[in-house]
């Protein structure tokens, strides 16, 4: 009897952590390979329309997003329930679009801005009124790759 | 170490996003050169699919109204043209690497829609386009190489975009139905 009260007593071991460090880290290595930096705080808010036919857009690095959207609440005193464009963190009008081109371009390096592609991101109740407009400065500054930002909707066949 | 290694952690799961931007793609027209004269390039009516969007997000294909649902079998119908019937667009003999000369349509699907029409109607219109497009080529990749469009490599994608070709033009939008 004492014999198995002598093997009772003993502490269990703790778990070894040890290995807790690889763990993390290849989590760590998991994010830091699967995510990218988040650009801008985002001052509309929008929901993308839906489509079928999407390519993905692949040199994150080479796009330029263009945000359209409805204002959120406490900028709507301000900037009323329109859709509004935001460029970086602020709100702008059509006319910055072009100013906002060639910071873009300025900021890469010099043999990839032409490959500069400018995201759309709109709202899917927006009028078309805004978009035909930022087409046309974004023609002005000859920046023609645009990508109509949507989500994949669901396949009916 | 585990400390360093969790705090790294915690900053990248905050300071990053995960999702993948999709969209369609599309390149614009570069603005034509002011010195130049305005030539109006002159199509047949029959070669080209006038679709406009109006304010209500309602369609108008060559005059009929239609539901969007309908717009890829008319798109689809519009280039083929397979009775070569009259008021579908002509078609020129081309020769086009690995399948020689064929029947090419010189079809152009013009796409106008209002200040008002909405971009959810817009990006409809434009995948619906785009899906009809994707659909031709796929026919014609399965009955040559028994693929689909996107699994051939680029010489047999150059070829079969010649043969379907699908031209779409934008034109400026205009107030269709009054100001708001």
């Amino acid at each position: 009897m004492s014999k198995f009260r002598k093997d009772g007593g003993k502490d269990t071991p703790e778990i070894s952590t040890a290995s807790l460090p690889d763990i993390v880290f290849m989590l760590l290595f998991f994010f830091m390979v699967s995510t990218t930096m988040r650009d801008v705080e985002l001052n509309v808010s929008y929901v993308q329309p839906q489509a079928k036919e999407l390519t993905k857009l692949e040199k994150k690095d080479l796009v330029s997003n263009i945000h359209v959207g409805v204002p959120l609440r406490k900028y709507q005193k301000t900037f009323g329930t329109e859709s509004r464009i935001q460029l970086n963190d602020k709100f702008a009008t059509v006319d910055d679009i072009q100013a906002f081109i060639a910071s873009e371009r300025e900021a890469r390096k010099e043999e990839l801005r032409n490959k500069l592609t400018t995201s759309l991101k709109v709202d899917r109740y927006t009028k078309m009124g805004i978009i035909v407009d930022i087409k046309q400065e974004l023609r002005k500054a000859s920046a023609l790759k645009l990508n109509y930002s949507a989500l994949q909707g669901a396949d009916e066949n | 170490m585990a400390d360093i290694a969790f705090l790294l952690l915690i900053f990248f799961l905050v300071s990053t996003t995960m999702d993948v931007d999709t969209g369609i793609y599309k390149k614009l027209p570069p603005i034509p050169e002011t010195d130049q004269p305005d030539e109006e390039i002159k199509v047949k009516k029959r070669n080209v699919l006038a679709i406009l969007v109006n304010r209500n997000d309602e369609l108008l294909v060559n005059g009929e109204l239609l539901d969007i649902s309908q717009l890829r079998e008319k798109t689809k119908e519009f280039i083929l043209n397979p009775n070569n019937s009259e008021d579908l667009p002509e078609k020129h003999v081309k020769t086009v690497p690995y399948f020689g000369d064929v029947m090419v349509s010189k079809g152009l699907v013009s796409l106008q829609n209002d200040r008002g029409t909405s971009y959810e109607m817009y990006i409809r219109v434009q995948d619906e386009l785009a899906i009809a497009a994707r659909e031709l080529k796929d026919e014609k990749a399965m009955s040559k190489w028994g693929k689909v469009y996107s699994e051939l490599d680029k010489e047999q994608q150059d070829a079969v975009k010649k043969y379907v070709p699908m031209a779409i033009s934008e034109a400026e939008p205009k107030n269709v139905g009054g100001k708001r």
